[in-house]
């Protein structure tokens, strides 16, 4: 008995050792890359191509970053990227609202088929060239509301927000608007909507994740720079290293150019996540919140 | 529908018929089809219309006919699909990528969520939590721009290389590393994410469960067998389910960002052939073809796996 318990904790003891072990690994895995390409961001250009740069910034200074607030293309790319954001955020989150709400209330006549109408896209849809005809045919190519309209709605963040409407707001409540003579309408903002906080906080940060990382539909739709995101100008500066040697005037000795456009380009991509990962700590509760509640069947 | 006591059951309409019922409780709830209106008509427009633009997987596309207006041309374009050369190599390259990323990253989530499940320090498991979670908020474009410059020529992996007093690796350059670029950086992005599903799965294991384990005597590695595993199975079941359906599905966006003309050979996979017979070289017509290939070949294995998952294992999606 003494023998089997001692056995036991041992095993035990080995489990825990290796589970630790391979938690900080995992730490060390993510955060590694990440710590590298922010100090390469902050770091001399000279002791960057000499490869000194590891995990921290060798020469500290901030140069990358004022020769990006200074690049036309970057800081167009953060306007447009801002203008997407809030106005798709804003139009998604009344979309997806309007849709979810009385696909959620019971006794509604062709519920279910207006609801397979919805669930059906999610299976099945035209494809690249159908869709892209469609916006061309519509006008929207080429205009900032390409970004907007064309993904007004999730069909998926729908059907989540409608089993939080079935899951979370008592029937009992809404029964009792009605008893009180409220229309489906008031009861909807007075009783719904009051209630709707959480879900209206994970789904604005689901979609404007979205919107801030878009890339396909801006490579898709928009061919001018005016237009550009930032997702869109980031792959343009690391795919092509001439388009922004055009761009930054400010850089004066000529052999330098190489090794600081390779700063630059770690630089825009920290800034480009910025935003992201200020948020981070935000977007980690309310996002694991909607993963369940997405998960619960409706 | 009869447990509930709205207004509209509250009327004495036993006299009509069903149908007629109905109809008074849909005008009663006009306000409610009002407001699916806009979600409605947007709906049509912008997923409806396009499945009609499919019909041009079979014609020959003209701008000044438009899409209902080009003549049809039967199955031209699937013919010229199965006896192109590129054919053998785009199912190749699809299916190998996506059931190579299947299979790399089917374990790491699991492992990783027992790992955290398990540990006892709960500082441990908030911060591994925190961390391996973030690079899902990462933009495609910003996780495929971090590999492209650190394993570039002068990036910080071939720097360790040449500091070892190895040769630098062309890792992009090369064909027969895209794979596991792709998967490797796949699974960095996304494991912690992947996680959380396993993880809310084990939080409800009662644990009941687990003290009945110990009290017949079994270790942690026995409890992870026999508690941890089985409660996890049908949540990894229906994401397989999800993933086996998708396997012609594999993103365009990361394949066709991490693409050069050197690894071409080795990452030309369905969706981004798609994007480049249709709006690079506008043969609207054929690039419709693939993709409705691309499409239906879909569905078909997602109804297959489904129903083999369900006899086999009684979990199914539907």
């Amino acid at each position: 008995m003494t023998k089997q318990k001692i056995k036991r904790s041992w095993d035990d003891r080995l489990f825990y050792i290796l589970d630790t072990i391979l938690l900080l690994f995992m730490i060390l895995i993510v955060i590694l890359p990440l710590m590298h390409v922010i100090s390469v961001s902050l770091s001399n250009s000279g002791a960057v191509s000499a490869g000194k740069v590891l995990i921290f910034p060798v020469g500290f200074n901030l140069n990358a970053y004022k020769t990006l607030l200074n690049t036309k293309s970057i800081t167009t790319g953060m306007t447009n990227t801002i203008y997407y954001t809030v106005m798709g955020t804003v139009l998604n989150i009344f979309m997806t609202i309007i849709c979810a709400y009385p696909l959620s209330r019971k006794n509604l006549p062709g519920k279910k088929f207006i609801l397979w109408i919805f669930t059906f896209t999610m299976m099945f849809g035209g494809g690249l060239i159908p869709s892209y005809l469609n916006i061309r045919n519509l006008g929207l190519l080429n205009t900032r509301w390409a970004m907007i309209i064309p993904g007004a709605m999730s069909v998926w963040n729908m059907i989540i927000t409608r089993t939080f409407f079935m899951n979370s707001i008592p029937d009992e409540l809404i029964e009792a608007g009605e008893i009180d003579g409220a229309s489906d309408f008031q009861c909807f903002m007075r009783l719904v909507l009051p209630n709707s906080t959480t879900i209206i906080a994970i789904m604005a940060l689901f979609y404007a994740v979205g919107h801030w990382n878009q890339y396909y539909t801006a490579m898709l739709y928009l061919n001018k720079p005016e237009l550009y995101n930032l997702q869109l100008v980031l792959r343009n500066i690391i795919a092509s290293t001439q388009a922004l040697m055009e761009q930054t005037d400010n850089i004066a000795a000529a052999e330098k150019t190489a090794e600081t456009i390779e700063v630059l380009k770690y630089a825009v991509i920290v800034f480009t996540s910025l935003p992201i990962m200020l948020f981070y700590p935000f977007l980690q509760k309310y996002f694991v919140k909607g993963v369940m509640v997405g998960s619960l069947k409706g | 529908m009869a447990e509930t006591t709205s207004r509209a059951q509250q009327v004495p309409s036993n006299r009509l018929s069903p149908a007629r019922k109905q109809c008074r409780l849909a005008l009663r709830r006009w306000q409610l089809y009002l407001m699916l209106l806009l979600p409605l008509i947007y709906i049509i427009i912008f997923n409806y219309i396009p499945m009609f633009g499919i019909q041009l997987a079979f014609k020959n596309y003209n701008a000044r006919l438009g899409i209902w207006g080009s003549p049809w041309v039967g199955f031209k374009h699937f013919q010229n699909l199965f006896k192109s050369a590129m054919f053998g190599r785009l199912m190749y390259n699809t299916i190998s990528l996506s059931l190579f990323g299947l299979i790399a990253g089917f374990f790491p989530p699991i492992i990783l969520a027992i790992a955290i499940n398990e540990t006892n320090y709960p500082k441990l498991r908030k911060i591994t939590q925190l961390v391996t979670y973030a690079p899902h908020f990462l933009s495609v474009v910003v996780v495929t721009s971090i590999v492209m410059q650190l394993l570039s020529g002068t990036g910080i992996v071939n720097t360790l290389i040449a500091n070892a007093g190895g040769n630098t690796i062309n890792f992009l350059g090369d064909p027969k590393k895209f794979k596991t670029i792709y998967i490797i950086s796949g699974i960095w992005q996304g494991v912690g994410y992947d996680a959380i599903m396993y993880i809310a799965a084990l939080t409800a294991i009662s644990p009941e469960l687990y003290e009945a384990a110990t009290v017949d005597g079994a270790n942690i590695w026995q409890r992870i067998w026999n508690v941890d595993i089985p409660s996890i199975m049908p949540t990894a079941i229906i994401l397989l389910i999800m993933s086996t359906s998708k396997v012609l599905n594999v993103g365009f966006e990361k394949v066709y960002l991490l693409q050069n003309s050197l690894n071409q050979s080795s990452s030309e996979i369905i969706s981004t052939y798609v994007y480049k017979m249709g709006l690079v070289n506008t043969e609207y017509g054929f690039s419709t073809a693939v993709g409705l290939f691309q499409s239906v070949v879909s569905m078909i294995l997602l109804v297959f796996v489904n129903t083999i998952s369900r006899k086999v294992t009684e979990t199914s999606l539907w």
